[in-house]
């Protein structure tokens, strides 16, 4: 007997999300090319109601056996999911029209990419986690390579199916070994099992696949390489939504299902925090190409909140949320300024190439300023409290090497941080930008208020995020 | 007072000006991208009409502010975020450094009136905002909020360096914010640390609380990490001088003249009385690096043949005598370091305007192109002289009371220290008369000289208060006590255990 008012309470969004993607196959089927000017509005209506759902829904609910479970932590991460999902849906309309690949399929993988995170987001069982994980995986590697006359986006795509599968793999190996050492798949039944070296064993192989992906080091190395052949939608897209998901789950499957084996794990996360952090500030200074730099910068960053992983259930959850949601649409907005460089035609991608954009396009050079210092956590903007409370959550926990780490992490991620700024205000500039599309523009200076906005009334932000995290913690 | 926050309205005053400036400008330029003479002015005549009445509400503060009540003054508080707080306040510390930073800001840029022709909006702009958080850093009486002020205006000062720079803008402004960065984010670890342990980031809060003698240690030297690269302190200092012979004229003025005072004021704001037995522990350490700064700076001054460069490693030399005084811990030495600071804002500030003006007419600052200006500038070389005598410390002047008093503190505590640093004032006159001499006296080597003219009224405004102002409190140094005595013997009183 199938109880709907409980699988919508605990799943809502993903009932949403799986109905109106295949409606929207249907409306393919049937529309065909002509469906494709639709589907990017159709899309980011369908994501935008998704995360409205969830808004709705809350305080979450279990169904399907205990199958799925949800709490206000997956839900607020469902939401930010979405909200920036729809949002990358909106400004990846104007590229690829030019590039002659604005198809609905874009828009549907869109969508099931994002059914992908809510399920991994809900799941409280290793099966129903898998099955997110692929349902995700399998729509960003199509996402990766959406551009197929292109070989760079293909490169990409490849490199990001052969390593996501191995990633998926050592996963489902460290998922069965769990599940032959305590005997469930559950959630819950795990974390009430004795902990064997067995156990550790599966624990440890389901942290390589998950560090994957969120793209820590050492798992990180398709990043840069993906980020730069994808097409930049589609980039913008995996900096922000997937992201977001995917950080929580990692953090969400550390804490609900070995929480009690915080002890084991806990240098694990750090070292891995810690290489994160530095592989992300040294890699990215020698980089020429924007696209890959954000990729450095994702990764220094997934350290950053992995910090707050570190620092446990209590401590960290709430800090993690807080950090990730001002990193993800910050990461947007770069990603939409990335998208507005553009001339003759043509994308852009050398950071030279925003020479003097403060005297050419001050608007957009300021707010991109901007988000720049906020992704580098200066004061006194948004990224400055969100770094604050990870270290503030990192300290309480006593983990201080860690705390330096991100500090020199900080200064040297400065670097190139600082040079974006110096090619942006102190350099010649070079030829003008072709006028960018209104809803690029409109994302660059939301963003940029929000990490504003949200400086002033951080309380407000660090409010949500501190009920929110009562879901795992109370 | 009636409810007025008129902290906050004198903080935000120039950033709400400099986003005014900017919309008014968005506005009327449309989508041409250059501007021409004629904003540029324009945009000049509105900052230093906001920054004037920025200096008003200050000079309303000191009127409302009562020396003769101990403790924080018309304090404002808000919560903000768990236990940190909004909170501004003033004290006889933080007070004669507001007035410094609000009257040098607008000397600084009816300083740039002829001197910066490209991207003027955007310069008066910068130097607001970089106003706002100044001020900030001396009113914020919660250690985050300072935070903030403190790191925030590296931002504006990076572009100030950077776009008005002179041929190495971009090596000295990276070199400027990394330096300052690492120092200020070491800093950030121990104030997490402390909220964390405190429970508040209230500086009254923090000022009771005792920390464990073994964490002050640490906490004293993540605090010093930030603060001796600010003020900055031998061996952190490299980063001044590249620093000041790229900035603008009016950049180098409040990197002289403000900025550095932040490393002094947090050393007395925080270090001694929050960290008592760590500053204790630490002073013979910190009297060898100043003196190490006072004399070794000082011979580097000699040699130096650039002007600018000159005046910056004197800045470092000057520094040092306010180290000796505040780890003194003696309230005539403590007095004498809040009074160098003031001090040295207007002489080092003036000093760097002397040298623009001549650089504005010559675009040279080697020592070796000038000679002989008495005979064409007069004016000049009289003001000139002045600011000579200021710093080299002639009474009379305000630089003799400042270095007077943090030797006579330094010498309570440590007699050798002491001697060293007078060896300092020694070659302090050495290095100073020495560029005093090639550059005005003698005979006119350099045909292109012959040209100059002397100082045109604008260059004759900015400088001339300031040197009204170090004569006034050469001979009567009492206004500045005054303030700062309440404020120093709580500091000292805090430090023995209060």
């Amino acid at each position: 007997m199938l109880d709907f008012t409980a699988m919508t309470l605990a799943i809502g969004p993903e009932l949403w999300l799986a109905a109106t993607g295949l409606l929207g196959v249907l409306l393919g089927a049937l529309l065909k090319d002509s469906f494709n000017g639709l589907s990017f509005k159709f899309g980011a209506l369908v994501l935008f109601v998704a995360a409205g759902i969830a808004a709705l829904t809350y305080q979450g609910g279990e169904a399907f056996n205990g199958l799925v479970e949800t709490n206000t932590f997956v839900n607020f991460a469902k939401i930010v999911s979405f909200i920036v999902g729809g949002l990358a849906l909106v400004m990846s309309e104007g590229f690829l029209k030019r590039h002659e690949t604005a198809r609905y399929e874009y828009a549907l993988l869109t969508i099931f990419a994002s059914l992908g995170m809510g399920i991994i987001l809900s799941a409280s069982n290793l099966m129903t986690l898998y099955m997110g994980i692929e349902t995700l995986s399998l729509s960003s590697y199509v996402l990766a390579a959406f551009h197929r006359d292109s070989a760079r986006s293909s490169e990409a795509g490849l490199k990001y199916v052969i390593l996501g599968s191995l990633a998926s793999g050592m996963l489902l190996y460290g998922a069965s070994l769990v599940y032959g050492f305590s005997g469930t798949t559950f959630y819950a039944g795990i974390a009430a099992a004795d902990l064997s070296v067995g156990l550790m064993f599966g624990m440890v192989l389901m942290i390589v696949g998950l560090a994957f992906k969120v793209s820590a080091a050492p798992m990180h190395v398709w990043t840069p390489d993906v980020y730069e052949g994808a097409p930049t939608p589609v980039g913008a897209f995996f900096g922000a939504a997937p992201k977001m998901a995917a950080m929580v789950v990692f953090a969400n499957v550390m804490f609900q299902v070995f929480g009690d084996a915080m002890d084991q794990w806990q240098l694990i996360i750090a070292i891995i925090a810690g290489l994160s952090m530095l592989i992300g500030a040294f890699g990215g200074l020698t980089q020429t190409n924007i696209k890959r730099l954000l990729g450095y910068s994702s990764i220094a960053n997934v350290g950053y909140a992995l910090v707050a992983v570190a620092a446990g259930k209590e401590l960290g959850a709430g800090p993690l949320l807080t950090f990730m949601t001002l990193y993800v649409v910050s990461s947007l907005g770069l990603f939409a300024a990335v998208l507005s460089m553009r001339r003759q035609g043509g994308m852009v991608e050398g950071i030279s190439e925003l020479g003097g954009l403060m005297s050419k396009r001050p608007l957009l050079a300021i707010a991109l300023s901007v988000l720049i210092w906020s992704v580098a956590g200066l004061p006194p903007f948004g990224g400055f409290l969100g770094k604050w409370v990870v270290l503030e959550a990192g300290v309480s926990a006593g983990l201080y090497p860690l705390a330096i780490i991100l500090v020199l992490a900080s200064v040297v991620s400065l670097g190139y941080y600082l040079r974006l700024i110096k090619i942006m205000w102190f350099d010649e500039p070079t030829e003008r930008f072709e006028a960018i599309d209104g809803s690029v523009s409109l994302v660059v200076l939301a963003s940029s208020l929000f990490v504003i906005v949200f400086m002033i009334f951080f309380f407000l932000l660090s409010g949500w995020t501190d009920q929110a995290a009562l879901g795992i913690t109370a | 007072m009636g409810g007025f926050p008129i902290l906050s309205a004198l903080t935000f005053l120039p950033l709400v000006g400099a986003l005014i400036i900017m919309a008014v400008r968005a506005a009327t330029a449309g989508s041409s991208s250059s501007e021409s003479a004629n904003e540029g002015r324009t945009a000049l005549l509105a900052g230093l009409v906001i920054s004037g009445a920025t200096f008003l509400v200050s000079l309303a503060a000191f009127f409302y502010y009562d020396p003769s009540t101990p403790g924080y003054q018309l304090v404002e508080q808000h919560v903000w975020y768990q236990s940190i707080s909004y909170k501004l306040g003033i004290d006889g510390l933080s007070l004669p450094l507001i007035l410094l930073t609000t009257f040098l800001t607008p000397i600084c840029l009816l300083a740039s009136w002829n001197s910066i022709h490209t991207r003027v909006t955007e310069y008066v702009v910068a130097f607001l905002v970089l106003e706002t958080f100044m001020i900030g850093v001396f009113t914020a009486l919660d250690l985050v909020l300072f935070y903030i002020f403190f790191e925030a205006g590296l931002i504006p000062m990076f572009l100030i360096i950077g776009i008005w720079g002179g041929k190495d803008k971009i090596y000295a402004a990276f070199k400027f914010f990394l330096y300052t960065l690492l120092g200020s984010l070491l800093m950030l670890v121990a104030v997490v640390y402390m909220y964390i342990t405190a429970g508040s980031s209230d500086f009254e809060v923090l000022e009771k609380f005792a920390f464990d003698p073994h964490v002050q240690t640490w906490l004293w030297l993540a605090f010093m990490a930030s603060f001796a690269v600010k003020l900055p302190m031998w061996p952190v200092h490299t980063w001044l001088p590249d620093a000041h012979v790229q900035a603008p004229t009016a950049g180098s003025v409040i990197l002289a003249g403000v900025l550095l005072k932040m490393g002094g004021y947090g050393f007395l704001r925080f270090s001694l009385p929050m960290f008592p037995d760590a500053s204790q522990l630490f002073q013979p350490a910190m009297f060898a690096l100043a003196v190490v700064a006072i004399v070794y700076t000082s011979l580097v001054a000699w040699r130096q043949t650039d002007m600018k460069k000159l005046i910056a490693y004197s800045s470092v030399a000057h520094m040092g005598f306010v180290t000796l005084g505040v780890f003194s811990f003696t309230e005539i030495g403590v007095q004498g370091a809040i009074f160098q600071m003031i001090s040295h804002g207007f002489i080092s500030g003036a000093l760097f305007l002397i040298v623009g003006v001549v650089y504005d007419r010559m675009h040279t600052r080697e020592i070796a192109a000038y000679g002989g200006l008495v005979h064409r500038m007069p004016v000049y070389a009289t003001l000139f002289m002045l600011f000579t005598m200021a710093n080299v410390g002639l009474p009379g002047t305000s630089g003799f009371i400042g270095e007077i008093l943090t030797m006579v503190g330094g010498f309570q505590a440590s007699t050798w220290a002491a001697a060293g640093a007078a060896l300092g004032v020694i070659f302090s006159a050495v290095y100073m008369l020495t560029l005093y001499r090639r550059t005005v006296f003698g005979q006119i080597t350099n045909p292109e000289l012959n040209e100059l003219k002397d100082m045109n009224r604008i260059e004759l405004v900015t400088i001339v208060p300031l040197a009204l102002l170090t004569l006034l409190f050469g001979v009567a140094p009492n206004l500045i006590f005054n303030l700062t005595e309440g404020a120093t013997q709580s500091i000292l009183s805090l430090m023995a255990g209060g």
